[in-house]
């Protein structure tokens, strides 16, 4: 346990190098308390959807780092983020997974908080006097939301959400672009992975293009899956830093070369009713949207967006994290959902086909960096062949190591800003 | 409605669940899914009891084709998760004969003759980070076939399925 701090701050510019990351930053207590303050607690971190909480009043248990967050939505429709602890005796006010209601009474003295946070009252008023306590629930300062994806941040100041997704918010509209009536929900529910590894293990491996071939091996033997092309060394798939610690796998080289709904193990002779309402509700834009498919996007520091599913990153202990993961729906296309539902359940999960290995190697991992030797984790892969697009961001091929190198460079700016930026 | 296993004794019955249990712990594969019927349906749902699994996430979701990929990813010995494979034992009780068969999700089977029986599972994984306990209640849906009993469907709930779960890729 760790009980002092150290006298000489943390150099993470000494850590954190562009060609390798040291061990210590996956291991390290007071380094993962210094990423809650400086990162979980500061930047725009992914919540909920809003199709989780879809009519007035309805709330849901989420979320950010450590910290027990409700996703409520008022009865104006307005979405705020809430901790969950009574402002009064500290006790957690909402022990639900999800509800309806407009308020949130703590059962130890019988304090009520309206869903926005704000105090309604408290039993026995005349114990206090004339004026008594306003307390309210912490309430995070800023909540936005781009295609229902909600995000909070506990920085009073800083970015906007659309500064911070940059060229990252496109991809967003992408996924959404595939339902007929422009909208995904996330209504299947969420399955929690616990893990015995640093939460930067599961965002890296996620953007990882290098270990399918290998770690999924199993997978590629049993099935007829074509993962095995795609993350090749003669694949015409490219990773791109998108700024802000955000990166995407460009798929699209790939599936521009095959029929429509490739992306989904699928075609327009399987899917009959969804290739028939995208094009009545898309017209000329349909073939575009068919053919390329929703995106396989990082979104710095706790979301994953792959093709057909979700994974949100929980960083617990620097030992310790949970990989929430559901499956996307595409509102207005039932029989697309149900296929990739089942493709989503067959992968994920702690029993999932792909995701138990990748969890495998990230425990693998993280009892590796406790070896003392070579202290070091190389992210090298690619440096000498990126080149650098129009906006000045770097693209490598997909097995290369620029995803987790955008990861990086964000975790830096952060870990070593004084002020939000 | 109970037809076909009328004559089925308690006895023959928990001696079936046994055997199940005792392939899942050794990882005896093949012989494990040759239990299966041709229109079985294996199922641990999150989240609960589990409603409509072509609507919400699961655990695990396998129709009989997919039972069959999932032991082959097995197989080939290169499913790092279970390579080597956790060593597990299991204990099997409070096993009921149901009065009725409840539905089940997917295909109903031809005829719908299974008889339903219930279970309380205890499974203990021992793997590099300790032994794990996990429990539930399995609904298994059994059939006469040729003489011999099959398992046409699997349901397990597991306790703590509403939880963030460790890896469980041994056979449930």
């Amino acid at each position: 346990m760790h009980t002092t701090t150290s006298q000489a701050p943390i150099d993470y510019r000494d850590l954190a190098r562009g060609d390798r990351v040291h061990g210590s930053l996956y291991t390290n207590p007071e380094i993962f308390a210094e990423e809650m303050s400086r990162i979980f607690y500061r930047t725009w971190i992914f919540v909920g959807h809003t199709s989780e909480i879809a009519a007035p009043n309805d709330y849901v248990r989420k979320s950010i780092g450590t910290q027990d967050v409700i996703m409520t939505r008022d009865r104006d429709g307005d979405i705020h983020v809430l901790l969950n602890r009574c402002a009064h005796r500290g006790s957690i006010v909402c022990n639900e997974p999800r509800g309806n209601s407009s308020a949130f009474r703590c059962p130890y003295h019988g304090w009520t908080f309206r869903n926005t946070g704000d105090l309604i009252g408290y039993p026995f008023r005349q114990g206090y006097g004339e004026s008594g306590p306003e307390l309210n629930l912490a309430s995070l300062p800023r909540v936005a939301s781009h295609q229902g994806f909600v995000f909070a941040s506990m920085a009073t100041d800083g970015p906007t959400l659309a500064e911070h997704l940059g060229p990252a918010a496109e991809e967003f509209d992408r996924l959404a672009s595939l339902s007929p009536e422009g909208e995904i929900s996330l209504s299947c529910g969420w399955i929690g992975h616990r893990l015995n590894a640093n939460w930067k293990l599961l965002f890296e491996n996620d953007a990882d293009g290098y270990h399918p071939q290998f770690a999924h091996r199993s997978v590629i033997a049993a099935t007829n899956t074509h993962i095995g092309d795609l993350y090749s060394d003669r694949s015409p798939v490219t990773a791109h830093d998108l700024g802000h610690g955000h990166s995407l796998r460009e798929m699209r080289p790939v599936y521009r070369d095959s029929p429509p709904l490739s992306w989904a193990g699928a075609s327009e002779e399987r899917l009959p009713d969804y290739a028939t309402q995208m094009r009545a509700a898309l017209g000329d834009r349909a073939d575009v949207a068919l053919t390329d498919g929703p995106p396989n996007l990082m979104v710095f520091p706790n979301l994953a967006i792959m093709d057909i599913h979700i994974s949100v990153f929980q960083p617990l202990a620097p030992d310790l994290s949970v990989q929430h993961v559901t499956a996307v729906q595409w509102n207005g296309a039932p029989d697309l959902n149900r296929r990739e539902l089942q493709q989503t359940v067959a992968s994920v999960g702690p029993a999932g086909m792909f995701l138990a290995d990748d969890a495998e190697m990230h425990e693998r991992v993280q009892q590796g960096l406790a070896m003392r030797e070579p202290e070091w984790v190389d992210v090298s892969r690619g440096l000498l062949r990126e080149r650098t697009d129009e906006h000045g961001h770097a693209v490598g091929s997909v097995t290369d190591e620029t995803g987790i190198r955008a990861f990086w460079h964000e975790y830096l700016r952060l870990m070593t800003a004084e002020e939000v930026a | 409605v109970i037809t076909t296993t009328d004559d089925l004794t308690q006895r023959r019955i928990e001696g079936f669940l046994y055997e199940e249990a005792r392939l899942a712990d050794e990882n005896d594969y093949d012989a494990w899914e040759q239990l299966w019927t041709d229109d079985a349906m294996y199922w641990v749902p999150a989240n609960g009891e589990g409603s409509d699994p072509t609507r919400e996430m699961s655990i695990l979701y396998d129709n009989r084709r997919r039972i069959g990929t999932r032991l082959a990813q097995l197989k080939t010995g290169k499913h790092y998760t279970q390579s080597p494979p956790s060593r597990t034992r299991r204990i099997v009780a409070n096993i009921e004969t149901m009065p009725t068969v409840g539905d089940r999700p997917g295909e109903e089977p031809p005829g719908g003759a299974d008889l339903e029986v219930q279970a309380n599972v205890m499974i203990a994984e021992s793997r590099a980070s300790g032994v794990t306990l996990i429990m539930g209640r399995v609904t298994y849906h059994l059939r006469l076939s040729a003489g011999e009993l099959k398992m046409s469907y699997k349901k397990v709930v597991l306790i703590n399925n509403d939880r963030p779960m460790p890896t469980m890729s041994f056979l449930l």
